[in-house]
């Protein structure tokens, strides 16, 4: 029987080894998993590179993590958004790295992974600093950047529904980055506000097909 | 003669009245963000925020507050009848891919070759933060850029090279300032409209580059309810 649903945060996070890299969804609030990571907070998991399109802010969340030290790296598109002191903080004490790119080049490096793509030529950031230390292409009398996959160990999504094959749904603009990050990294874990017994989602309101997703989990427990 | 700049609710009104009917829009963070205040109620214009909604209505009051419906400030919005949504490589191959027709963006510096600058100051303390900037400066059709004519240190942000990094290489078209509308041509900054009251003369000098008028150049006024138009 393929059951995906895991009993307990902890034990969704429970794979999650110190050095990893671990991207998290998310834009603004919407769609960060939240109870993911106050999981992974409490295993106490180390030298953890952060894959996200912010640093987090106040002292939640991805925040919260660098606040405690546990982060190596951050790469992310946005890191300055209002309340992100942590981060601001940390960065300027050397204690955590940045790697920033665009927030379109962010996702679709993801999806190339998760596609199973090699490098892609993309338009975005040709002419700035960006393009710097990459391959460069005129093609058509467009200029072009080189950019690579961008794999991940592990994703940590929030969705709204999910089934036992590891089937999801989202809540409205909550979706954002969660449907590529469980296509780019070897094991998602999806926290949902409800599990639902199979055959309840519509086939196509799927919206990130369970072969993506490894673990599910309740965020109340529930089954 | 004197004059009085435009506010930056002005100047949001100017670009706003700017759209055709049936535009779809992106408005970037900061002062675009306004232009939605302004949008003629008798043309249907589609709003595009990066986090994958297409159809975003104005900002969510009372119960109508979702906090997984929010526009790219991170405020929660509505969303119009007809409203999508989609995951992120979705919503950024519709900048990328040339499908939005306009995106507005703050500018810190534009040159008369379209080169936009920002992104990031060349501060010792700043910090990198790019977000959907990058994206939106090279996918639309028609990038148009919102700011004051000069800086706070009163040197002109719109000059002969940016000096800050660059988010986009020739990509504006049109820059809106408390000042002028300024069209970007081949022959460099053109003027469309500059304010009553003001010359070309006093304009070039708050200008770090060359500035001509076009040949059907107007002057934004004010009407009898205080709005602006040309």
């Amino acid at each position: 029987m393929l059951d995906k649903v895991r009993a307990s945060l902890e034990e969704a996070v429970s794979p999650i080894q110190d050095g990893a890299v671990v991207m998290v969804s998310g834009f603004g609030d919407a769609g960060i998993p939240f109870e993911l990571m106050t999981a992974l907070m409490d295993k106490g998991t180390r030298e953890l590179t952060i894959v996200s399109n912010n640093a987090g802010t106040h002292v939640t969340g991805i925040a919260g993590l660098i606040h405690a030290g546990r982060v190596r790296k951050v790469v992310c598109s946005h890191p300055r958004p209002p309340h992100s002191d942590t981060f601001a903080k940390a960065y300027r004490a050397g204690q955590v790295e940045l790697e920033c790119m665009p927030q379109g080049t962010l996702a679709e490096r993801m999806r190339a992974a998760g596609a199973g793509l090699g490098p892609f030529f993309t338009p975005t950031g040709y002419g700035t600093m960006i393009a710097e230390g990459k391959e460069q292409r005129v093609i058509n009398g467009k200029g072009y950047i080189l950019e690579q996959p961008l794999h991940a160990d592990f994703a940590l999504v929030r969705a709204h529904l999910g089934d036992r094959w590891g089937n999801l749904t989202y809540r409205w603009a909550a979706r954002n980055f969660g449907p590529v990050m469980c296509m780019a990294a070897k094991h998602a874990i999806a926290q949902v506000n409800r599990v639902v017994p199979l055959g309840e989602l519509e086939p196509e309101h799927v919206m990130s097909p369970g072969i993506f997703v490894k673990s599910v989990v309740a965020i109340g427990g529930e089954r | 003669m004197s004059y009085q700049p435009l506010t930056r609710a002005e100047i949001s009104y100017l670009v706003a009245n700017d759209f055709p009917d049936g535009s779809v829009v992106n408005l970037g963070i900061g002062m675009p963000t306004q232009v939605s205040d302004y949008l003629p109620a008798d043309r249907e214009i589609l709003l595009h925020s990066e986090n994958g909604i297409l159809g975003m209505g104005r900002e969510a009051v009372g119960d109508e507050i979702d906090l997984d419906i929010i526009n790219a400030s991170r405020k929660p919005v509505t969303l119009m009848k007809g409203a999508s949504i989609s995951e992120h490589t979705v919503s950024f191959a519709m900048m990328r891919g040339g499908h939005l027709d306009y995106s507005v963006l703050g500018g810190f510096q534009v040159a008369p070759n379209g080169d936009l600058a920002n992104w990031i100051t060349s501060g010792p303390d700043a910090i990198a933060a790019i977000g959907g900037a990058m994206d939106l400066a090279i996918g639309a059709r028609y990038v148009i850029v919102m700011m004051e004519h000069v800086a706070k240190d009163k040197t002109p942000k719109l000059m002969q090279a940016c000096t800050y990094p660059l988010t986009g290489a020739g990509v504006v078209d049109h820059v809106y300032t408390d000042l002028a509308i300024i069209d970007i041509t081949p022959e460099g900054f053109q003027v469309r409209a500059m304010l009553e009251g003001l010359t070309l003369e006093a304009l070039q000098e708050k200008t770090g580059a060359p500035i001509h008028a076009a040949s059907n150049m107007s002057v934004i006024r004010r009407d009898q309810q205080g709005h602006p138009y040309y």
